[in-house]
């Protein structure tokens, strides 16, 4: 209990801090920007983390989902501007009902698949889901296809990147340390042992997956109003590689792990902008998977490998 | 009926170039595990070292081709002994981000300035292109010479891997690796030499690739290497017939959609028919059903 | 103690108001890593020629220019990063930028919102200079052409001076230069009484065109029309010549570039396309241009490059006509240009921030290009 308290005063403080930076204009546009785009990120990590760090289904799609999420809830604040923020407000929810839906659609027949093959089936899922969004302008003229969709209200800020977030990582917690959570990872670790001992692996893998998809949509919806712009480009499966690199990064089945390492790779990824000379701003991208490299080989187990701050324990 | 003959020659050579990239993959994956992301690198690193030979050194096309498979096999080695061997008893994810790491190293940086530079470079043809006409359907050298020299290497590769000693130690070690090193097979070197091998396909690739479509750039390999990829696993990942019937079907199925139904939808199609063919043969059309021990 | 309180406050007053820094800062935000990092550096190339010309005569109303480089990758996201980087963390208001659309729409909003001027050189989705309910982003401008008009003229030409009756188009579904472009023809070429047999698509990593060629084949039309950029176009002429289709060739000012013949060789022979110059024209601003960009990078310059170097010029006499480097008042110089001498001709600005200027039909022939025939904006 008195861990509890600590934590949400901590949680608290923290938001408080960052706030006044904001307010203050220490934290420029720019970097308000860049810790949006974490907390989006780390949303959307902790979602792909429950389906393959603790339920062990590997997928590669999962841009997909964050983009059906994004596309989603732009087009419902789009099409009801008058509705101002409970636009947004209903977006989200139009947003996990649609990426839970198409996730358990997709998941029901394609989980039978085991591990590589299953990436295959999801990494094909996302390049659809991509050919569709270029093309989605024939049939949704609103949604821009491959002239990209604008225009988009810029509802998200930092209190709402922050608290989802937060949130995020509350249910990631209480999923991972309940029944449901414990079945995941009893999956995870032998399916064929958890099956033998009478758990229904079909009704928790699919119950991670539309869960870890949904974060993902919900990750969208604020990507798209902070950006305001979306691209089918933004959704492809490089994005889904991006994703899966920082819950490896992070520590598969680590709740900080993915946390810290999402917060990281956007600040490493935008710190190398910043600190690059200009003559050699292309070593960049040369830099970036050097160091991604270098971190793998030390720490194959991922920056946390599995352990968890103590707060986050249960 | 020509018509369908057509793109069905067409459909086969695009196949019989993702043929030789998908089975570096598969034949990696057989024996190690490891999806090697940067394959499709060592493809783009081939495509340049044939240009380089024929460009620059003046070499005919046979020995163009060895030069660049000959640099990709040691390519393909060098990443395994730095990036790959040192994780050999790590999960295997972390080999598959490390070897993501590698692609995204060698794209962005052979596209530095003082490398291979990020143009466009048009890939020159040692040898007279002409176009046979035999009835309504064209067929040009370039095409015959696809085929026959991937057919030639996927040959050759059949008999090591089935008819030699370090086939058969190659067949070994992705059987069952701790048992073959106690029979006393020196598991690392055919580790390395299978990389070896795979990578020098990809370089032949890639040279085949840049001869048939004269163009190329750091981030050609990407595309490439994930269908012929995804070619390896519909075939059944770690069999060496599976790649290239996969790599084919794949070929051909991606020309034939854009032949006949639509060529906006044509990636959405083939994709499509994976997954159905996943969904009917999980282990791939020639993957072997393994049965689960417990 | 309340002396040094004192020393500290007169110290800090004199870090804050000391004189003013004399110089003028100018950003760029181009693709110059990635996929498309050849297109950011002929970009990068042009800029850096005019801003190096303006500094060599002593800068702008005598400060001199500093210039902010940032890269995008060509993704969207990063554009945004990249922009909001150069406004907020190094302060500045003037940007040229970026290449592609899709990076310039977010680009345009972010300097939008900041009153940051920005002009792109080669972005052509009419959403770069306008919101979408059409109201004007008044500090964003642009350099080249938007399709409609390259459309145009491109049918026009087909239609009157090649005689034709049908054509083909392929495009790529991906890239919205390339499929407005396409879009755009067509819809010309049929109000003027043509017919579009072929309308297929590719994607941006499509190498074998063999299937969609071979549908052209059979349709046997008079034109084809591919709008995308060289590095294509000469590989689907080369497939095309192969295959033994005999219709001309056309396509847009994405052909423009010294790297076209090298790739297509005698494939693009008798092509015609859109642009906004051409290299021979006597003009003293494209001469000069040519010899500059020759004498420093060896080659021809193509059209990225000749639109980003028009783009910044646009910039620097504005400021320069503005007597000043506020974002406000160098919008407003900008937007009032009257025949303003570039290199891609007399250039004023239209109420939507895009150019009127004119258009030149272009000819590849086996050792370069041609020129065929102006044409004025209606």
């Amino acid at each position: 209990m008195k861990r509890r308290i600590v934590t949400i005063i901590m949680v608290l403080l923290s938001y408080a801090v960052l706030q006044v930076l904001i307010a203050t204009g220490i934290l420029n546009p720019y970097w308000q920007q860049i810790i949006g785009f974490a907390g989006i990120m780390t949303i959307s990590a902790l979602g792909l983390n429950i389906i393959y760090g603790y339920t062990g289904q590997f997928s590669l799609g999962h841009a997909a989902f964050y983009g059906l999420g994004a596309y989603t809830s732009a087009l419902i604040t789009k099409s009801f501007p008058h509705l101002g923020i409970f636009g947004f407000i209903l977006s989200f929810f139009a947003s996990a009902i649609v990426v839970s839906l198409i996730a358990f659609l997709i998941g029901l027949p394609i989980l039978r698949l085991k591990s590589d093959y299953l990436g295959i089936a999801t990494l094909g899922f996302g390049i659809i889901v991509k050919v569709v969004f270029d093309n989605a302008d024939a049939v949704i003229p609103k949604l821009g296809g491959s002239r990209g969709m604008g225009g988009i209200a810029h509802y998200t800020n930092f209190p709402w990147v922050f608290f989802l977030a937060a949130a995020a990582v509350l249910i990631v917690r209480n999923f991972v340390y309940s029944t449901v959570g414990r079945a995941c990872i009893s999956i995870r670790e032998d399916e064929l042992a958890a099956e033998s001992v009478g758990i229904d692996t079909t009704r928790y893998k699919t119950l991670g997956f539309v869960l870890g998809c949904a974060f993902a949509g919900i990750a969208g919806a604020l990507y798209a109003h902070l950006y305001t712009f979306l691209h089918p480009s933004n959704f492809d499966f490089l994005k889904s590689i991006d994703i899966l690199l920082i819950v490896v990064l992070g520590g598969l089945g680590s709740i900080s792990g993915t946390i810290v390492a999402a917060v990281g790779w956007t600040f490493l990824l935008e710190g190398l902008r910043v600190l690059l000379p200009p003559a050699i701003l292309d070593w960049r991208l040369v830099i970036y998977p050097l160091l991604l490299i270098i971190v793998m080989i030390l720490r194959p187990r991922g920056l946390f490998g599995g352990k968890e701050f103590k707060f986050l324990k249960g | 009926m020509t018509y369908f003959l057509q793109q069905l020659i067409n459909g086969l050579q695009l196949g019989f170039v993702y043929a030789l990239i998908a089975l570096g993959y598969t034949m990696v994956y057989g024996i190690v595990r490891l999806i090697n992301f940067a394959h499709g690198d060592v493809f783009m690193v081939g495509a340049y070292l044939g240009f380089f030979a024929i460009g620059s050194f003046h070499l005919p096309f046979p020995l163009a081709l060895a030069f660049a498979m000959a640099g990709c096999a040691v390519l393909g080695m060098a990443i395994e002994r730095i990036a790959y061997k040192p994780l050999r008893s790590a999960p295997k994810i972390a080999a598959l981000i490390t070897a993501i790491g590698v692609s995204l190293f060698l794209e962005y940086f052979t596209s530095l300035n003082f490398v291979f530079g990020p143009n466009y470079q048009a890939f020159p043809i040692p040898f007279k292109v002409t176009v046979y006409q035999l009835g309504g359907i064209s067929i040009s050298t370039i095409q015959i010479l696809v085929f026959a020299t991937s057919l030639i290497l996927l040959i050759i590769l059949q008999y090591i891997v089935q008819k030699t000693k370090i086939g058969m130690a190659m067949r070994a070690v992705s059987h069952d690796k701790e048992t073959a090193s106690l029979m006393g097979i020196n598991v690392n070197m055919v580790i390395s030499l299978t990389f070896g091998i795979g990578s020098a396909m990809a370089g032949a690739g890639g040279v085949l690739y840049g001869v048939a479509y004269p163009q190329i750039n750091p981030f050609m390999g990407i595309m490439p290497g994930l269908k012929s990829f995804v070619a390896a696993v519909l075939g059944g990942i770690g069999s060496i017939p599976g790649a290239m019937i996969g790599a084919l079907i794949m070929g051909v199925v991606e020309t034939m959609s854009s032949a006949f139904i639509s060529s906006t939808m044509r990636d959405a199609i083939a994709f499509s028919i994976l997954i159905l063919v996943l969904l009917v043969k999980p282990t791939g059309l020639m993957g072997k059903k393994g049965s689960e021990k417990v | 103690m309340k002396k040094w309180y004192s020393i500290i406050c007169l110290g800090l007053l004199f870090l804050t108001c000391g004189p003013t820094e004399k110089v003028i800062k100018i950003g760029l935000v181009a693709p110059l890593t990635g996929d498309v990092k050849t297109f950011g550096e002929s970009t990068r190339n042009g800029f850096t020629i005019a801003i190096d010309e303006a500094n060599a005569q002593g800068g702008i109303n005598g400060d001199s220019i500093k210039i902010y480089i940032a890269d995008d990758r060509n993704d969207p996201t990063e554009a945004r990063n990249a922009g909001s980087k150069l406004l907020n963390q190094d302060g500045v208001k003037l940007i040229i930028g970026s290449v592609s659309s899709k990076c310039s729409i977010p680009l345009s909003e972010v300097c939008q919102s900041s009153s940051a001027v920005m002009i792109t050189p080669t972005s052509t989705n009419p959403k770069v200079t306008v919101n979408d309910d059409n109201t004007r982003k008044d500090y964003i401008f642009r350099a080249c052409f938007i399709d409609p008009f390259q459309g145009m003229v491109a049918a026009k030409f087909a239609i009157d001076n090649l005689k034709a009756k049908t054509t083909a188009i392929l495009y790529d579904v991906g890239n919205d230069y390339v499929k407005g472009l396409a879009e755009f023809f067509r819809d010309n070429f049929l109000k003027m009484g043509g017919k579009t047999i072929i309308y297929e698509s590719y994607t941006k990593d499509d190498v074998d065109f063999s299937a969609l060629l071979t549908k052209v084949k059979r349709a046997n039309p008079d034109i084809l029309y591919v709008p995308d950029y060289y590095n294509k176009v000469g590989l689907i002429a080369k497939q095309a010549r192969q295959l033994g289709i005999k219709a001309v060739m056309m396509g847009g000012d994405g052909w423009d570039s010294p790297d076209m013949l090298k790739i297509a060789g005698d494939a693009i022979n008798g092509g015609y396309f859109t642009n906004h110059y051409w290299l021979d024209d006597p003009r003293p601003e494209v001469q000069s241009w040519v010899n500059k960009y020759k004498s420093k990078f060896g080659s021809n310059p193509d059209a990225l490059a000749t639109l980003a170097y028009d783009a910044t010029t646009l910039l620097l006499e504005a400021i320069h006509a503005a007597k000043s480097s506020k974002p406000a008042e160098v919008r407003n110089a900008l937007q009032n240009f009257k025949g303003l001498n570039t290199v891609s001709g007399s250039i004023s600005f239209d109420a939507t921030g895009n150019p009127i200027k004119n258009i030149v039909i272009m000819k590849y022939s086996k050792t370069g290009q041609e020129f065929v025939v102006q044409m004025k904006p209606e």
